[in-house]
């Protein structure tokens, strides 16, 4: 059987001029459907290349990714995005800016009024609609973040690229949304690939971890699979001994392994 | 939705949202929110009333010293240019009423404002499409702002006047001449403007749309003209601004009923009232259309700025 998604030795170089500059080497990967990715590395280190690479934002400079047996060329609704800001459009309102996408996405095979409530229903799913007309401006960190899932989970995407969705966010809020995400990935089972800094998050959501070293040259370091029963309360995880186990491979690998470029040189 | 009317009562009254902790936005916020500590009403109008007056009572002083000044230097009698006083005189009737008609060239100065204006809206009209298009063009493929920037650095130097005889042989008619000069004053600033706005598009919208697969069309609406407006609106301001300044000028040479060709026929009759007269409705209509476009540009981009 052919996987999902197949990330085939893919290698990413930047062209400045004559120098070129290697951000990812031989990244290799396959994720199967429904399944929760995350990609774990250290600031530099090209999770945002490799992402904005399966998002088809940036061209592959060798191998391959390939969705459902098709080759990944140039962006699409069945690979929406969640950027790292947000990137909510200021001059539309909250509903605007999900039904933008909606409008787009089923502009051709649903009709006004299904387009509209499914806007609202995804706009519930997050719990934004109270603040359905409002703008962007208008609203806190945590409620934009809400809105560009909202936005991302309207399309239907195949796959959902969460690129640090809750990086810049207070822990509660953080832990907040984090529920949310869990709870939308169980009621729907999309495939999810997650970047995040954050380790705890990492294991809380992911089915897999993957670990990447340091760049230049980067690569998959590891790859970290969570056994974890869901649905995962992170009360009861905080002393289960699977969970503890994986949290600490990934500090190992982080902090002992492939420590940041920045603490090896202080 | 209970919560949602409170907060927004708590929000219409400043003085009473900080006593209100976040966690007890409920019944009780709602029974705050409804006796405000509000100045009474007398005061608040007095106030109102005060803000205006600092606005206003410092130009109105400075002018009447400036006329005053001005009555003073002009006022012997082999003085070149009329005293204020003389001016009222002299052109009393152009002061007090700017729509009268006596006859089809002796006409209000109003009227001949609106003449011009109706050139000044034609060809400045003209310039915000085709500067934003053209502009939009610039600043989205890199070989057209290669192949035309140079040009529009050079044509954009030429003054508004010279193009004026080219003008007239082609059209071989003052009206059309006089908004081809005002179009291509006007239109310079508006595609340089644009084109920076749009070289200034943040990538994160960019890849919005491209995620979203939006078309040339729906890009151009959706993305570009919202997110570059307030570099549109700057080029437009400039824009309004020089087309006023080519009107005058372009009429003088041109004739016909506009203000501009009004101060030209004084001048060749000697009636140095008019034209000081005349000089006021311009300067006045100039800023009355600066201030326009930028209200326009400030109701229009209220969104975009902020992130
Ligand atoms: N368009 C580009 N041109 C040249 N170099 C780039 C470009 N985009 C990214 N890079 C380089 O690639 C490397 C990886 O960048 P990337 O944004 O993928 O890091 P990241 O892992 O997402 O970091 P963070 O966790 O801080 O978001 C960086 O060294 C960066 O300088
Ligand atoms: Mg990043």
């Amino acid at each position: 059987m052919m996987p999902f998604l197949k990330v085939d030795h893919v290698s990413k170089s930047f062209a400045r001029g004559n120098a070129t500059t290697e951000v990812l080497r031989d990244i290799d990967l396959t994720i199967e459907r429904g399944s929760y990715v995350s990609i774990i590395g250290h600031s530099g280190c090209g999770k945002s290349t490799l992402l904005n690479l399966v998002a088809g934002l940036t061209s592959i400079t060798t191998g391959a990714i390939l969705l459902e047996n098709q080759e990944v060329r140039e962006p699409g609704p069945d690979r929406a995005v969640v950027f790292q800001n947000h990137s909510l459009l200021p001059w539309l309102t909250v509903y605007a800016n999900v039904k933008l996408a909606v409008d787009k996405v089923f502009g051709a095979t649903k009709p006004r009024s299904e387009r509209h409530d499914w806007t609202m229903h995804n706009l519930e799913l997050v719990q934004m609609v109270h603040a359905k007309d409002k703008l962007p401006a208008e609203i806190s960190g945590g409620m934009k973040q809400r809105v560009g899932i909202a936005r991302a989970l309207a399309m239907e995407p195949k796959v959902l690229l969460l690129d640090e969705p809750f990086g810049a966010l207070d822990a509660l809020t953080r832990a907040h949304l984090q529920d949310s995400v869990m709870q939308i990935h169980a009621r729907l089972g999309n495939t999810v690939i997650m970047i995040t800094h954050d380790v705890d998050e990492a294991v809380l959501l992911s089915d897999r971890i993957v670990m990447m070293t340091n760049g230049p040259s980067a690569t998959i370091g590891e790859v970290l699979d969570v056994p974890l029963p869901r649905p995962r309360k992170r009360l009861e995880l905080s002393s289960d001994p699977t969970y503890l186990r994986a949290r600490e491979t990934v500090l190992k690998f982080l902090y002992e392994r492939h420590r940041a470029p920045a603490l090896q040189a202080a | 939705m209970t919560a949602q009317s409170a907060h927004t009562l708590i929000v219409d009254t400043p003085a009473a949202s900080p006593a209100v902790p976040a966690a007890v936005r409920s019944k009780e916020a709602q029974v705050l929110a409804f006796a405000p500590p509000r100045a009474p009403l007398g005061e608040r109008v007095w106030g109102t009333v005060q803000s205006w007056l600092a606005v206003i009572v410092p130009p109105i002083i400075v002018l009447c010293a400036l006329l005053l000044v001005w009555e003073l230097a002009s006022s012997g009698p082999k003085s070149s240019l009329p005293a204020p006083s003389r001016i009222w005189a002299d052109a009393k009737d152009l002061i007090v009423d700017p729509f009268f008609v006596n006859g089809p060239q002796d006409i209000g100065l109003g009227l001949r404002v609106l003449k011009s204006l109706e050139r000044v809206v034609m060809g400045f009209g003209l310039a915000a499409v085709g500067g934003i298009l053209l502009g939009a063009l610039v600043g989205q493929s890199v070989w057209a702002m290669r192949g035309l920037d140079p040009i529009f650095q050079v044509l954009r130097t030429v003054p508004p006047l010279a193009w004026l005889p080219i003008s007239l042989a082609a059209f071989r008619d003052a009206n059309p001449s006089a908004i081809f000069v005002i179009f291509i004053t006007a239109i310079w600033p508006i595609i340089i403007n644009t084109s920076v706005g749009i070289r200034n598009i943040p990538q994160d919208y960019r890849n919005v749309a491209a995620v979203l697969r939006l078309n040339h069309l729906e890009f151009f609406w959706r993305i570009m003209i919202p997110s570059a407006a307030p570099y549109i609106f700057t080029g437009l301001r400039i824009g309004i601004g020089l087309s006023w300044l080519a009107i005058v000028a372009a009429e003088m040479l041109t004739g016909g009923v506009g203000i501009g060709f009004f101060i030209w026929d004084a001048w060749n009759s000697s009636r140095l009232s008019d034209i000081v007269v005349a000089l006021v409705y311009i300067g006045v209509v100039g800023f009355v259309l600066d201030r326009l476009v930028a209200g326009i540009g400030h109701l229009a981009t209220r969104g975009t700025q902020a992130t």
